[in-house]
């Protein structure tokens, strides 16, 4: 790299919270910023027990911010038309319990957070499903939006081609379960459940969720369908719609979705090279020791790579770790790596 | 915090030990489960987050072990459960994998994934459970419990 160039300005690590020891295992092991949910259906993680009451995220913004690192509070699922001051009533806590943003995807709620707090910074969700840059401008210039995070369903020269031609911050998707990638306009769930993402802050919920044994495997029914079947020696996914198995044709198999993991750790260099202002960790709905691990193996990732982008190599022990902590059996570049296109 | 601990050793009880448990009466490791989590209600989990548990039924089962132990969440506290065993939730894994899971080293879900962790039945009953146990927040429980304090641990 030529001596004139300015050194390249590191992404934030923004890494998952479902609770407050997972907030301070992600500031203990080196999160710029921490996301985090409150406990109701704002947020796309409302599963039973997990998320944030105002005490717990004063407590936890707090924590924070005496280490230098950020909280950014998801309210990223749609507001129901009954239910419309739940939203911004949720905008409100997050701006007065001292959030650093908002992660939002509703148009009318990121207008509300505009209007009555327009010094609370707003990124837009992945849920807003924005793979371009003119809808990404469009939400600039009506809600002063500062940062979007990309869907992950864009190649590595589509998010620089976005990237060069925005304004805001580029925020991408690091590591974590894939899911089917309609973000924002999945309803599959509903199918099986009546409960989806978008709306009702699940996939797949638990209350619709069984694990039954077979054999020696495992079966997986949602509602009542049977939606997959494990040998001993397989390893299941999460319990999804997309990632279940079907007989389609006269062949059973992985139709919508395998259950993989994204990890882009071997795109690192060309993440900072174009100038990602963030990378993102999937999975609040995991625990502390998980939230740790990713962290801790990120955080020197990027250094390692601040340091000497061009020598970067991920280290073998980065990639075992994170294979153990993976959902289903491989893990992928996802849609980052279309040589093809 | 775990970090400041040596991290437990991943082992396996050799089978000898689960055959010659598993002819030995569960009861009086299923009495000291239920008192072990009543003295956490109340102290280390607020009273109203356990509320979800009540009225319900689970097996905990440490395979190498051979051990299953049934407790009941009653409104009076935890009990031994009499039989005929029908657990709304039952759960399953090595001695070593549930040191690991209380000590969060490991993620459940992780464990899950690899199949190290069984569970069956009510899977949001589950859910509630595994998030009541990653919410607390050990430095501060123990902060405030003095007698509890070991060294090493909640110092911070």
């Amino acid at each position: 790299m030529s001596a004139s160039l300015p050194p390249p300005r590191l992404p934030e690590l923004v890494c998952p919270a479902g609770g407050l020891p997972a907030l301070k295992a992600a500031v203990d092991h080196g999160a710029d910023c921490v996301y985090v949910g409150f406990r109701d259906t704002t947020n796309a993680r409302a599963f039973a027990g997990l998320n944030f009451d105002d005490a717990a995220m004063r407590e936890g913004v707090a924590y924070a911010h005496r280490r230098g690192s950020k909280v950014l509070v998801a309210l990223n699922t749609y507001a129901t038309t009954t239910a419309f001051e739940r939203w911004t009533a949720a905008v409100d806590r997050a701006a007065d319990l001292g959030a650093d943003a908002i992660i939002c995807a509703d148009a009318a709620i990121l207008d509300y957070a505009s209007r009555t707090h327009p010094a609370l910074r707003r990124h837009l969700s992945v849920q807003a499903s924005a793979t371009n840059y003119e809808a990404i401008e469009w939400y600039r210039e009506r809600f002063g939006i500062q940062r979007a995070v990309l869907p992950r369903v864009l190649s590595l020269a589509q998010v620089e081609h976005t990237l060069a031609r925005t304004q805001a911050e580029i925020e991408v998707f690091g590591y974590g379960s894939l899911c089917v990638m309609v973000e924002g306009r999945c309803s599959l769930s509903a199918y099986a459940t009546g409960e989806s993402p978008n709306c009702q802050g699940v996939c797949s919920p638990a209350k619709a969720v069984r694990w039954e044994p077979h054999g020696k495997g495992m079966r997986t029914r949602l509602n009542g369908f049977l939606i997959d079947s494990f040998e001993a020696d397989e390893r299941p996914g999460y319990p999804t719609l997309c990632k279940g198995r079907f007989e389609v044709g006269g062949e059973t198999y992985y139709a919508l979705e395998e259950p993989t993991s994204l990890n882009t750790l071997d795109l690192l260099p060309d993440l900072m090279r174009i100038g990602v202002s963030a990378i993102k960790i999937e999975g609040r709905q995991r625990s502390p020791a998980y939230v740790a691990q990713v962290t801790r193996v990120w955080r020197a990732a990027i250094d390692a790579c601040a340091a000497a982008p061009q020598a970067f190599r991920p280290q073998p022990q980065w990639h075992a770790e994170l294979d153990a902590l993976s959902e289903g059996q491989t893990q992928t570049l996802g849609a980052y790596s279309r040589p093809w296109r | 915090m775990t970090d400041d601990l040596r991290r437990a050793p991943r082992f396996t009880l050799p089978a000898p030990v689960a055959w010659v448990v598993a002819r030995l009466p569960a009861g009086p490791p299923a009495f000291l489960l239920a008192r072990a989590l009543d003295a956490g209600v109340g102290r280390i989990v607020p009273r109203d987050a356990v509320a979800p548990l009540q009225g319900k039924r689970f097996a905990l089962t440490v395979r190498d072990l051979g051990l299953t132990m049934h407790v009941d969440s009653t409104v009076a506290g935890f009990r031994v459960s009499r039989p005929p065993f029908a657990p709304d939730l039952a759960i399953g894994a090595t001695l070593a994998d549930f040191i690991a899971l209380a000590r969060r080293e490991e993620d459940p879900d992780t464990l899950f994934f690899a199949r190290r962790l069984a569970i069956e039945g009510d899977t949001e009953l589950g859910l509630v459970l595994k998030n009541l146990l990653d919410g607390i927040d050990w430095p501060t429980v123990l902060r405030r419990l003095p007698s509890m304090r070991v060294p090493g641990i909640g110092a911070r």
